[in-house]
């Protein structure tokens, strides 16, 4: 469903690989490899050569902005501009999704000054889901939560990939957390991507 | 008149040596560039003195273009270089110079041609002191609107990039610092409007007053001198942030921050 051919980013690649709809490909490698610009390239926000695919439109064929509501980037670090949280929901907040996450419909009025790092690491997520990509690119997406609310946010990304039958690239440290949650394995490093295994759930 | 003597001016220029002497004690580091521009103030009036009798009687609309452009030009060199984050390439003078040429330079010939209506409207004694005062100010609004926005597109980077990643454009990703950017240039004049008259009294039209012009008649004059300088900066600087913003992104809807560069200067 989602396809890269030829992608060649600084001096990451050529790469080409795939992902199938529902399917989960996770990322390892060393630090400072690449695996973020990797998954930049992928949501367009880094100049590259080659082709993306995705189902049968490639990348130059969908303005960016619409590029990147279907092929979202959870960036490892989350950003806020507003004062408080609800604003950074449009749509209104998700108050299921966020009871998920251990976080209470009373969190909307928060500010987001008062919020920890793990709370906004979880409202960042719960801002990317609303948008219902079709390919969801996690960079490290549990680095900064306990071993609880990383297995609460794992239920909450999984549940979302069954339900929208979504293709998840997943970069993590943690080679258990990778096992735990994806199909395939890659791993990059010196610029090449390799494929590592399947795992068989 | 009281006609000033070369020892007067000493005596005034003893105020920029004591300020740069400051400066070297606190280490504020502002020093050289004060007395460099002092330097230009003198040698550049003393220049023009020498020259502007002879521009005055020069009603030739060739070489009046050609003294105009000179100045436009010069003050797009001078907003780049008071920029701390500077477009690469060509891009640095030519958003500024072209910005100065949409709103100084327009706004002159109206004022000339619809306002003043000079028989011929290109007399260089109107002409030449007109476009230099609109210049000299709606230079500050585009080199402080763009100075704002470079700036302030490099420390928000990575909230402007989340917006984008979430399928903003990047003009609505963008749209509250370009409003503030425009602002930031646009404060100067509306500053300068608000006290002119009362806390300042406008150099063109005191030195008119002290020349033995009705003070009626250099009032007038200086409100249209406000007015135009206000509408320059207006356009200047919204072409300048508009065009600014718009160089530092591509049709992908990306932040391309590579397209600038830092320089040690500006503030």
């Amino acid at each position: 469903m989602f396809r890269a051919e030829n992608l060649r980013i600084h001096h990451i690649g050529p790469l080409s690989f795939s992902v199938k709809e529902g399917e989960c490909a996770g990322i390892s490698g060393p630090s400072g490899t690449g695996k973020t610009i990797l998954l930049r390239a992928l949501a367009d926000m880094e100049p590259f050569s080659g082709r993306l695919w995705l189902e049968e439109l490639s990348h130059d064929q969908i303005p960016a902005p619409q590029w990147r509501r279907r092929v979202a980037l959870l960036p490892a670090e989350s950003q806020w501009w507003f004062h408080t949280v609800a604003a950074h929901f449009p749509g209104g907040f998700p108050e299921k999704a966020a009871q998920v996450l251990g976080l209470g419909p009373e969190v909307a009025a928060w500010e987001i000054h008062r919020l920890s790092s793990g709370e906004k690491q979880r409202l960042s997520l719960l801002r990317i889901l609303e948008n219902r990509p079709r390919v969801l690119l996690l960079d490290e997406p549990t680095a900064n939560l306990d071993p609880k609310s990383a297995r609460a946010a794992e239920t909450l990304i999984l549940d979302f990939q069954k339900k929208e039958q979504a293709a998840l690239l997943w970069i993590s440290h943690d080679p258990e957390q990778l096992n735990r949650v994806c199909h395939t394995l890659y791993h990059l490093e010196n610029g090449y991507l390799s494929l590592k295994g399947k795992v068989l759930h | 008149m009281v006609l000033l003597s070369p020892l007067d001016l000493a005596l005034a220029a003893l105020l920029i040596f004591i300020n740069a002497g400051l400066s070297l004690l606190l280490r504020l580091g502002i020093g050289r560039q004060l007395l460099i521009a002092a330097t230009r103030t003198v040698v550049q009036l003393s220049l023009l003195g020498f020259v502007l009798k002879f521009i005055f009687n020069l009603v030739h609309p060739g070489l009046i273009a050609l003294m105009a452009l000179f100045m436009v030009f010069t003050a797009g060199w001078e907003v780049m270089g008071r920029q701390k984050y500077r477009f690469t390439g060509p891009w640095s003078f030519g958003i500024g110079a072209s910005a100065m040429c949409i709103s100084s330079f327009i706004i002159t010939l109206f004022a000339l041609m619809a306002i003043i209506r000079n028989d011929p409207w290109y007399e260089p004694q109107y002409a030449i002191p007109l476009l230099g005062m609109i210049l000299g100010n709606t230079m500050n609004g585009i080199a402080i609107g763009l100075d704002r926005l470079t700036q302030t597109l490099w420390e928000k980077k990575a909230i402007i990039e989340t917006r984008l990643m979430l399928g903003q454009t990047f003009s609505e990703s963008v749209a509250d610092i370009r409003r503030d950017s425009i602002r930031s240039g646009l404060i100067p004049i509306i500053n300068a409007m608000s006290v002119a008259g009362i806390v300042s009294l406008p150099g063109m039209m005191t030195g008119q007053i002290l020349a033995g012009t009705p003070p009626m008649e250099a009032v007038k004059y200086q409100i249209l001198i406000m007015f135009l300088i206000a509408g320059g900066a207006g356009f200047g600087t919204i072409f300048a942030v508009n065009a600014g913003a718009g160089r530092l992104s591509d049709k992908r809807h990306r932040l391309r921050l590579d397209r600038l560069r830092r320089t040690g200067r500006g503030g």
